[in-house]
């Protein structure tokens, strides 16, 4: 099992650091995927992390320079490791002037990723930076435990608000509740509730507008015989709301998100190079 | 003027000494008997309360006097700021006893001297939050940085990060090869923040592990030091050769043992049975630990009393001196990490 992979050029070392600060905003610990063309942050929906399910795919040709990976086995040519994100974040925080950065699967003392970065310094050598994140290698028995979730049977499917705009008022509701209301129409039409015993406080947003989806066997999901105006809502925590919101860092090309009535909310980021998913499941 | 403190577990020590030309205007006059020095303390809270705010005081103080009132025991900060307005401030002050750190940096093994601006873009890639580091002089003239990891335990779930300094990159470089010592890095990034901002090279004076580590600022009109205490390190105090500290300090290279084929070939055969031979995942099979066992207790204190002289060194500080701030060194060293600065007893 091997892995190793180098960065060089800077624009993309700075993509490749904002989307580990995503994940370090929204997972203490997660699982990476290595496969020979995609890296995945993977969260599995147990009940550890909440019920909270998260899936991060970026294709490696975009951010890496070199990237070669052999796997388990040949018929399994992938690996999985158990990271702390935030380590991963770290140690590129600092390497925003590097020359080159590389990333390599090491089992000295215990299995690492050794990220080191070369610097560029004022004495004939560069400076290196070499960190050691501690991981753990996930046999292929537990391989199942990682698989892609499938898109839920939603009820409404609508394009999210401006992100930064959904930030902020999120975070004041933060303060007053501790969880807070989805629902959306199919006439594009979102609110955003919190209730107390003291105070009630909705915002509404209008003309966001549904994604088509267009069903695999032809015939409609229920999505389509939906009232236009009927909202389908679900009630969540607050705070991971708040933490996804939080964790973005570039405006994606499209945002959406999933609602199966008071059941779970998917949501959806596409970048140009990177999509997440995220699930939050309703409260009870 | 020396300014002096000590934190209260007694592991570090910083002493600043300002000549009379560091300031407008200086005057020692007396103190309440002729020829005696003043020496006092003050509550530091009271003291950092008056300069709280630096971009304030650096757009509107004019002026600062600072005097010593010993008949009301107060301690006055004077600010003169603009359009005509004063700030005083009356600081409670109790006479003390000299505090002094026991030091000898001539006696010293390894120095070494960098423009701050070096050392403070190499701590920069430690967590702000890192307590201990490790400083070292590796293989191939290479000066390194590694932030210490406490326990076994911790050891296969920290993160460790190493930092190589070329020699060429410092002014100074006269260091045992293979010498290593460990010091508390939060206590020195105040000194290193003060010395990028007034641009002065920063000397660093250690010896072997348990000795205290001295950083150094020198100027025309300023002498600092900063004495930490280092970590001690039992087993390489048993006078290993050095070859073997050269060991623990591989320089990077681009091939490292990469034994994860066997690793993972151990962890799938355990799908079959739970062969207790095989190293369970996710838990790791333990790192070795570096052959240093960190023996942070304080211990034997009367030990160590009766290696330090109780009463004071002979050296005094006059008011107005430049001169070494080094006393007669104490050899052997201080097997733990504790007093350094003991507070001396009575006149002289």
């Amino acid at each position: 099992m091997r892995f190793r992979a180098k960065i060089v050029d800077l624009a993309c070392l700075n993509h490749f650091s904002r989307v580990t600060n995503t994940i370090a905003k929204l997972a203490r610990t997660c699982t990476l995927r290595l496969t020979a063309r995609k890296l995945y942050f993977i969260l599995s929906d147990k009940v550890a992390n909440g019920g909270v399910g998260m899936w991060c795919e970026l294709c490696q040709g975009n951010f890496f320079d070199e990237f070669q990976m052999e796997g388990v086995a040949a018929e399994h040519n992938e690996i999985y490791l158990e990271i702390v994100p935030e380590n991963l974040s770290r140690a590129l925080k600092t390497a925003q002037s590097a020359k080159a950065v590389k990333i390599k699967l090491t089992n000295k003392h215990c299995p690492c990723l050794r990220v080191a970065v070369e610097l560029p310094s004022l004495s004939s050598s560069s400076r290196i930076v070499t960190h050691d994140i501690p991981v753990g290698v996930i046999p292929r028995r537990l391989w199942n435990d990682f698989r892609e979730p499938s898109v839920p049977d939603f009820d409404v499917s609508i394009y999210l608000p401006a992100l930064k705009t959904m930030k902020s008022v999120v975070e004041r509701m933060k303060n007053l509740s501790n969880s807070i209301v989805i629902e959306a129409n199919l006439s594009g039409e979102m609110n955003l509730k919190i209730e107390t015993d003291l105070v009630c406080v909705t915002t509404h947003f209008k003309d966001l507008g549904n994604p088509p989806w267009a069903s695999e066997d032809g015939c409609q999901s229920s999505a389509q015989d939906r009232d236009l105006e009927s909202m389908a809502e679900a009630c969540i925590d607050i705070k991971k709301l708040q933490q996804l919101l939080a964790g973005q860092q570039v405006n994606p090309t499209k945002a959406l998100c999933n609602i199966v009535s008071k059941r779970i909310v998917h949501f959806v980021l596409l970048h140009e190079d990177v999509s997440l998913q995220y699930f939050i499941p309703a409260l009870a | 003027l020396s300014l002096r403190a000590v934190n209260s577990s007694r592991s570090a020590f910083a002493s600043f000494l300002l000549a009379p030309l560091f300031f407008q205007l200086y005057e020692a006059g007396g103190g309440r008997h002729d020829g005696e020095l003043c020496r006092c303390k003050v509550l530091m809270k009271s003291f950092l309360g008056v300069f709280r705010s630096l971009p304030s005081l650096e757009k509107t103080v004019e002026k600062c006097l600072i005097l010593l009132k010993p008949r009301s025991s107060r301690l006055v900060v004077q600010l003169h700021c603009k359009h005509g307005v004063t700030k005083t401030h009356n600081l409670a002050f109790q006479e003390c006893e000299r505090l002094q750190a026991v030091f000898d940096t001539q006696s010293y093994s390894s120095s070494l001297c960098a423009p701050a601006r070096v050392l403070a873009d190499a701590v920069v890639h430690f967590a702000p939050t890192l307590a201990e580091v490790t400083l070292g002089a590796g293989p191939g003239d290479k000066i390194s940085l590694r932030n210490y990891v406490e326990d076994e335990a911790e050891a296969n779930k920290t993160m460790v990060t190493e930092l190589w300094l070329a020699e060429d990159e410092f002014q100074a470089v006269a260091v045992t090869p293979g010498s290593q010592i460990t010091f508390c890095l939060k206590e020195l990034r105040g000194l290193l923040t003060f010395a990028e901002a007034s641009n002065l090279p920063l000397t660093i004076h250690y010896d072997v592990p348990g000795r205290p580590v001295v950083f150094t600022l020198d100027d025309a009109v300023l002498e600092v030091h900063l004495v930490l205490a280092t970590l001690s390190d039992l087993e390489s105090s048993l006078q290993r050769p050095p070859t073997n500290n050269v060991s623990n300090l591989a320089a990077p290279s681009d091939d490292f043992a990469d034994d994860l084929e066997s690793y993972m070939i151990a962890l799938e055969t355990s799908t079959d049975q739970e062969a207790s031979g095989v190293p369970p995942s996710p838990t790791f099979p333990l790192r070795t630990q570096r052959p240093a066992e960190s023996n942070q207790e304080e211990e034997e204190e009367d030990e160590d009393e009766a290696a330090v002289p109780g009463t004071p060194p002979h050296k005094k500080f006059r008011s107005l001196f430049f001169g070494s701030v080094l006393t007669p060194g104490e050899p052997g060293p201080a097997p733990t990490q504790e007093v350094l600065a003991e507070d001396s007893e009575g006149e002289y």
